[in-house]
C-alpha cells in the first residue's frame, strides 16, 4: 500500500536532512500514528506521500505509484486516490458545509447525480445531517474538522492522510472526531495521522511510528505516545 | 467535464476583476485597432501595385527645340533618331521585355495634355511644341524598368527615360512608412497588453488562492484548475478584438470608401471585403495572446 524505502529528504540551505535514510511500510487498513516532536520529519513524511515533495534520496510507492518519477500530469489522478485533512480545516468560507464537499468532487468532473447522493451520505457518516446549509463560520471547530473528513472521504479514498486533525480542538470534540476517523479505518481505508495528542495515541492503542531527529526511532504495533519503561 | 461549474467560474472571476478586465478589453481593443489599420494599410498598398504597376509605363522623351543644349545639342529630333530608337525597341534584345509601345507625337502629346489638365491655368500657356515627342513602353514586368532606362539614356536625340514606377514607389514607400508606424504602435500595445492579461489573471488566482489550493489537494487537473482562468482572460481579449474588428470596419466603410474614394475616384481603395478578411485575423490573434498570457500567468499556481 505505503512503501517508504531509504528515503533521506534535504532542504536546500539546510545541512541537517529533514528525513534521514528512513524506511517504512504500511499495510491496506493499517491506523499509523505518526508521533514526534516539532521538526521530527512528520510532516516532510507526509509531504512526500502527498507527492507535494519528492524525496532527495529513497523511494515512495504510494497506492502502486512511484512518486519519484510519476509525471506531474499523472499527479492529480494520483491524488484522487488519497483524502488529507489539516489543522486548520481549510474549508472554502463563502461556501455552505455541502457546497464545500461538492467541490471537491465538480472539481475531478464527477456527475452532478453522483454528488447529488454522495454529498448527504458522507454527511450523515461524519454526523452532521442537517447541517448541509450551515456555512463554516457558522460551526463549531468540531464540526467544521468534521466538514474536512467529509470533503477527504466522499470521493472513497484508499488512504486518507491527516495531519493533526486534532491540534485545534478540545479533548471531548477530539474524541468525537477520533470516532469518526476510527470508523472510516474500521470500513477498510488507511489511515496515516501525525499528531502530538498523547491521550488519543494512548487511549487507541494502534501501530505507532515515531519520529526523532528525521530518524525512526521506534515503530510499535499497539503502542503509546511514548515508550512505557 | 462539468463546463457548468467551469462556465460559472468564469463569470465569478469576470465580475470579481471588473476594472481589470474592462482594462484588458480596451488595451487590446487599442493594439487590435493599430494592428487592424495596418493590415489594411498593407492591402491598400498591394492593390494600388497592382492597379498602377499594371498601368505604369516608361517614357522615352525625345529632344526637341526647347530641350537644354547639354543633353540635346542638335535640337529636335529628326526622323532618324526616332527610326533609330524604334528599331532598337523592335530589337531581339528589347522585344522579350516589352509588351507593346507607342508613339506620341507633339500633337498628341498636346492634347493629352490639355484634357489632363483641363480647367487648370497651365493648359492656356503651353504649347504644342513644348511638349516632348515620347515613345511610351509597356513592359511586360513591370520590374524590368531598368532596361530600358539603361539603354536609351545619353543616346543621341533622346532628352531624358523616365520610368513611372519611382513617382509610384514614392507614394509607396510613404504608405509603408506609415504602415510599419502602425506596427510599432501596435507590437508595443501588445506588450502591454499581454503584462496586462498576465496581471490581472494573477490577481483572480491570488484572489481564489484557497480553491486552488483544494482543487490541487483533492487531485483537480491542471487543465481544469487552468481553464476558467484562461478563459477569462480569452473572453476578455475577445471582447477588445471585436471592438478593434468594428472599428477598422467602421474605419474602411465610412472613412475610405465614404470620403477618400470620393475624393479621389481614380484610385482603387480596399472595401469592406478587405476588412472582413483581416476581421478573423484580429480575433484569433487577441484570443492566442490572451491565451498565452493567462496560460504564463497561472503556470506559477500550478507547480506541484
Amino acid at each position: 500500500m505505503i512503501r517508504i524505502e531509504n528515503v533521506t529528504k534535504q532542504y536546500p540551505g539546510n545541512p541537517r536532512p529533514a528525513l534521514d535514510n528512513v524506511t517504512l511500510e504500511v499495510e491496506k487498513g493499517d491506523f499509523v500514528f505518526l508521533v514526534g516532536a516539532s521538526g521530527s520529519g512528520k510532516s516532510s513524511l507526509m509531504r512526500l506521500m502527498l507527492r507535494e515533495d519528492v524525496p532527495t534520496h529513497g523511494s515512495v510507492h504510494v497506492l502502486g505509484d512511484n512518486l519519484a518519477t510519476i509525471s506531474s500530469r499523472r499527479v492529480p489522478f494520483f491524488r484522487r486516490k488519497l483524502g488529507v485533512v489539516f489543522q486548520d480545516f481549510r474549508l472554502l468560507p463563502n461556501k455552505t458545509v455541502a457546497e464545500n464537499i461538492a467541490f471537491s468532487l465538480e472539481v475531478i468532473g464527477k456527475s452532478r447525480g453522483l454528488i447529488e447522493t454522495a454529498v448527504p451520505d458522507v454527511l450523515g457518516l461524519v454526523g452532521l445531517e442537517g447541517k448541509a446549509d450551515r456555512l463554516p463560520n457558522e460551526l463549531s471547530g468540531g464540526e467544521q474538522q468534521r466538514v474536512a473528513l467529509a470533503r477527504a472521504i466522499v470521493n472513497k479514498p484508499a488512504i486518507l492522510l491527516a495531519d493533526e486533525p486534532t491540534g485545534n480542538l478540545d479533548p471531548a470534540t477530539s474524541q468525537g472526531i477520533m470516532a469518526v476517523i476510527d470508523r472510516i479505518n474500521q470500513a477498510g481505508t488507511t489511515v496515516i495521522m501525525a499528531t502530538h495528542d498523547k491521550s488519543i495515541v494512548n487511549q487507541m492503542q494502534r501501530r505507532v511510528v515515531e519520529l526523532s531527529g528525521g530518524v525512526i526511532i521506534r515503530d510499535q504495533r499497539s503502542g503509546g505516545y511514548e515508550v512505557k519503561a | 467535464m462539468r463546463w457548468g461549474f467551469v462556465l460559472s467560474e468564469i463569470r465569478q472571476g469576470l465580475r470579481r476583476n471588473m476594472s481589470m478586465v474592462i482594462s484588458v478589453i480596451l488595451v487590446t481593443f487599442v493594439s487590435m485597432t493599430f494592428v487592424g489599420t495596418a493590415l489594411v494599410l498593407q492591402l491598400q498598398i498591394g492593390q494600388m501595385k497592382n492597379y498602377w504597376y499594371d498601368r505604369a509605363q516608361v517614357a522615352v522623351y525625345l529632344c526637341d527645340a526647347i530641350s537644354p543644349q547639354t543633353v540635346c545639342p542638335q535640337g529636335e529630333s529628326s526622323p532618324d533618331v526616332k527610326a533609330a530608337v524604334e528599331a532598337k525597341l523592335k530589337s531581339p534584345t528589347l522585344k522579350p521585355y516589352i509588351q507593346n509601345y507607342y508613339f506620341e507625337n507633339h500633337e498628341q502629346a498636346y492634347k493629352q495634355f490639355q484634357q489632363q489638365f483641363k480647367g487648370n491655368a497651365v493648359a492656356k500657356y503651353v504649347t504644342a511644341n513644348q511638349l516632348n515627342e515620347t515613345f511610351w513602353v509597356k513592359l511586360k514586368n513591370a520590374n524590368d524598368g531598368e532596361i530600358i532606362t539603361e539603354s536609351f539614356t545619353g543616346q543621341a536625340g533622346v532628352e531624358q527615360v523616365r520610368d513611372q514606377r519611382t513617382y509610384l514607389d514614392q507614394i509607396f514607400s510613404i504608405l509603408n512608412a506609415a504602415s510599419l508606424t502602425a506596427i510599432s504602435i501596435a507590437a508595443l500595445m501588445l506588450v502591454s497588453a499581454a503584462l496586462l492579461i498576465s496581471t490581472t489573471i494573477r490577481l483572480s488566482a491570488f484572489s481564489r488562492r484557497r480553491e486552488l489550493g483544494i482543487m490541487r489537494l483533492v487531485g483537480a487537473s491542471n487543465f481544469f484548475i487552468q481553464l476558467p482562468f484562461v478563459l477569462e482572460g480569452v473572453v476578455a481579449a475577445t471582447v477588445g478584438s471585436l471592438l478593434a474588428v468594428g472599428t477598422v470596419t467602421g474605419l474602411v466603410q465610412f472613412f475610405v470608401q465614404g470620403f477618400l474614394a470620393q475624393q479621389l475616384p481614380f484610385t482603387s481603395f480596399v472595401g469592406i471585403g478587405d476588412a472582413l478578411l483581416v476581421a478573423p485575423v484580429l480575433v484569433l490573434a487577441g484570443m492566442l495572446l490572451a491565451w498565452f498570457a493567462s496560460l504564463f500567468a497561472i503556470r506559477r499556481y500550478l507547480r506541484i
